[in-house]
């Protein structure tokens, strides 16, 4: 049985984490393919709705619905004030009357999915919302972990420990993957100063990132974004990056199994001060592939899409031959 | 206009009076808009008589805060449906706030209030009027005009005087006057762009907070310039445990401070923003438990003087943008009763006199509202059933707007009769204008 949207981590649960990462398997394997695209989803209609400008998050579900054979729809309608006036649920009843089944959502205010949940009978995906939740991004990063830990000999949630690093208070990220992690058992620890924490603590925090690294296996950086420097939450960038970047003295001491995470984009010289395609336990990349594979999970399952292998044209002649 | 124009007045039979004075089982006959006789087994003569017999007459309710949205956005209210809304609640008297466009800082705006409330005829309106010229904090309203205008309340409400200096002299000034200042106690530098309550659902929900800090810094600091001024202050709808606290201690010290708190800080948490609908949000915004209970407790023993609502209508759609960008503000007028009634664990004459004769008294209305029910007093009644069974539906609400956090919400006790001066302006639940 699987839930009718991802709007949050706790739409799905720990099973349902478990479920989608075995999918994004599959999907991966599809992306393997010569050919790429498989008819799961034909005759579905997805409607990318990005009221908040995001050519990554938004190029990667359109990837993903069109490898799944869907057809798409696309309004980005900016973040501008001029917006702000407007009537949420006038621009979702409108779109779903063209027939949608399902809605990919990003808002700069956290919980607009939500609301139009309220609103629709269509499927909703949260392609970020505010402050607040990103499950695709958690779960590409789950899988990502999986995945190159796996290929490092290492299996499972239950042992790890992740520290998130950097602007937790501001952080759709950090709250979806802290949450993710936490329903399967992995340690989260959040570093950064008080002033990027939230008000509540969501996980044991610390402002001493180099006593933190030497327990850690993933380390996680999140995008420091500089209004934060401009608004005095924190002094100066130069001295948010003495304390909390991942420098090139920082590196040398990781543990070479130890990954190297970031949502994207990055702020060189701001939090990361070192080439990630140096460092050996970099992940960065893989990341991005995989949040296809991840993003084609969730529709197929959201949209109970068929056989993946049917009137594939790819059959036989890619497979998983890479 | 009523009856007694024609002669016959009404005759209130077989209820129960509730008033300043005590309780007792009485008639009352009202008559040429005052209370012509009190006392058993009257006489109807040619009076109209309507039985009483399972209710509570009490002096009508008077409400510190009302925002009827007129001038300037009656898309949300107007003065006649937001009197509608307040007759039908029990309310016989309403200070509107001052945050029109334009803004009640000047006679002309006040007078316009007060005339449309008369046009309207069914509550008593008195506008409040700002401290500072268009609510900006920066320069001081002509109090002495405003004052002989009738105004007795000031306030910036929908923001705080944040000028420490400026506050000192608008009390200073308006003290001499007689005139109460009250405050809407948020520090602005410590809510920017808050949504809720700084806690532990915004800190999982992703919302920025508006601590409970703000509220209680601004509550001392105006509590000292009262220590130092000798004015009074009227501190408008306290959400926070603490200045509960700090208001309680000011009153041990003897300082001319009075405080009000709303149906909703006694009602709901914030956990209700928990689906991020922003029929939830309000300024100050929804509390904790803890602060919901030493609200209650305020109330109950006195540290806090009255219930006010601030009823604050917005339009279908201002509900219906995101959370961080929607209007705070719900409706209360009539619901205040039967909300109060559910969260406070009070005997019905200390309920009654929260929602009338002690915001009658702060708002300087006490000669005319929140009465003994005797003999030559104006008749400002409301009739309460305070057993029979209502679920709230907002789309049958008075106010033009609908913005009620208790829709289906089973509640017990409801005004069934509202007299204005004599008046039915509600009967049997309906208003009659």
């Amino acid at each position: 049985m699987s839930a009718r949207h991802l709007r949050g981590i706790d739409d799905v649960g720990a099973d349902g984490l478990l479920r989608l990462l075995d999918l994004t398997d599959h999907m991966a394997e599809v992306g393997r393919r010569a050919n790429p695209k498989v008819p799961a989803l034909r005759g579905r209609t997805v409607c990318n709705l990005f009221f908040e400008d995001s050519t990554r998050t938004r190029m990667s579900f359109d990837t993903a619905a069109k490898r799944l054979s869907a057809d798409t729809m696309t309004l980005a309608v900016g973040s501008s004030s001029v917006n702000k006036g407007e009537s949420l649920r006038d621009t979702v009843e409108t779109l779903e009357a063209m027939g949608v089944d399902a809605f990919v959502i990003r808002h700069r205010s956290s919980g607009v999915p939500w609301r139009i949940s309220e609103w629709c009978t269509a499927s909703v995906i949260n392609a970020g919302d505010g402050w607040h939740q990103h499950p695709t991004q958690a779960l590409l990063d789950l899988y990502t972990i999986r995945a190159e830990r796996a290929a490092r000999g290492a299996e499972g949630f239950e042992n790890l420990r992740v520290g998130i690093v950097g602007d937790i208070r501001h952080s759709r990220v950090a709250r979806s993957l802290t949450e993710a992690l936490v329903l399967l058992g992995a340690s989260v620890l959040h570093i950064g100063p008080r002033t990027l924490m939230p008000p509540t603590p969501l996980a044991p925090s610390t402002d001493d990132l180099d006593a933190a690294l030497a327990d850690l296996d993933v380390v996680y950086l999140l995008r420091m974004q500089l209004e934060r420097i401009d608004s005095a939450v924190v002094p100066t960038g130069e001295e948010y990056s003495r304390r909390f970047a991942l420098t090139p003295e920082r590196a040398k001491r990781l543990g070479e199994n130890v990954l190297v995470m970031h949502p994207g984009p990055m702020n060189r010289g701001v939090e990361i001060t070192v080439d990630p395609a140096h460092l050996p336990g970099s992940v960065i990349t893989q990341q991005v592939t995989n949040g296809i594979a991840a993003r084609m999970a969730v529709l197929f399952d959201l949209l109970g899409g068929v056989d993946l292998d049917v009137g594939s044209p790819a059959i036989g002649s890619g497979g998983a031959a890479s | 206009m009523s009856r007694d124009a024609q002669g016959g007045g009404v005759l209130l039979a077989g209820g129960t009076v509730i008033d300043i004075l005590g309780e007792r089982r009485v008639d009352v006959r009202i008559s040429g808009g005052a209370i012509a006789e009190v006392g058993e087994r009257l006489d109807a003569a040619d009076d109209e008589v309507i039985d009483v017999s399972t209710m509570v007459i009490a002096p009508g309710f008077v409400d510190l805060h009302t925002h009827l949205r007129e001038p300037g956005m009656t898309e949300a209210e107007t003065i006649e449906t937001g009197s509608r809304a307040a007759a039908l609640g029990g309310y016989t008297a309403v200070v509107a706030m001052p945050n029109t466009d334009p803004t009640q800082d000047c006679v002309s705006v006040v007078d316009f209030v007060r005339a449309e409330g008369r046009r309207a005829g069914l509550c008593d309106v008195h506008p409040s009027a700002s401290i500072t010229v268009g609510r900006a904090g920066e320069r001081l309203v002509p109090f002495a005009e405003l004052a002989a205008a009738g105004v007795r309340i000031f306030t910036d409400d929908g923001s705080g005087v944040q000028d420490d200096g400026l506050m000192r002299r608008a009390l200073e000034y308006a003290g001499e006057l007689g005139l109460t200042l009250a405050q809407h106690c948020e520090v602005s530098s410590l809510t920017a762009g808050a949504v809720m309550h700084e806690g532990e659902c915004c800190s999982h929900l992703g919302l920025p907070g508006w601590p409970a800090l703000a509220e209680e810094l601004m509550v001392h600091r105006d509590i000292e310039l009262v220590r130092l001024t000798g004015s009074p202050v009227h501190l408008l709808h306290l959400s926070t445990a603490r200045s509960v606290e700090l208001v309680r201690a000011a009153k041990a010290d003897g300082l001319p401070v009075t405080a009000e708190a709303t149906p909703h800080h006694i009602s709901l948490t914030d956990e209700r923003l928990r689906g991020f609908d922003p029929l939830f949000k309000v300024n100050p915004p929804l509390r904790t438990i803890r602060d919901v209970e030493e609200v209650r407790r305020g109330l109950i023993d006195g540290t806090i003087d009255a219930i006010a609502t601030d009823h604050a209508p917005h339009p279908g759609h201002a509900k219906e943008r995101p959370l961080d960008s929607a209007p705070p503000g719900m409706l209360g007028l009539e619901t205040a009763f039967g909300v109060a009634r559910a969260h406070l664990d009070l005997p019905l004459r200390d309920l009654i006199a929260l929602l009338s004769w002690r915001p009658a008294a702060i708002a300087g209305l006490g000669h005319l509202h929140g009465r003994p029910v005797e003999v030559g007093e104006p008749a400002n009644l409301t009739v309460l059933d305070p057993s029979v069974e209502w679920t709230v539906d907002p789309d049958a609400l008075a106010s033009r707007s609908s913005n009620t956090p208790y829709r289906d919400v089973p509640l017990v006790g409801r005004p069934r009769h509202t007299f204005l001066h004599g008046d039915a302006v509600v009967r049997d639940g309906v208003a009659t204008r």
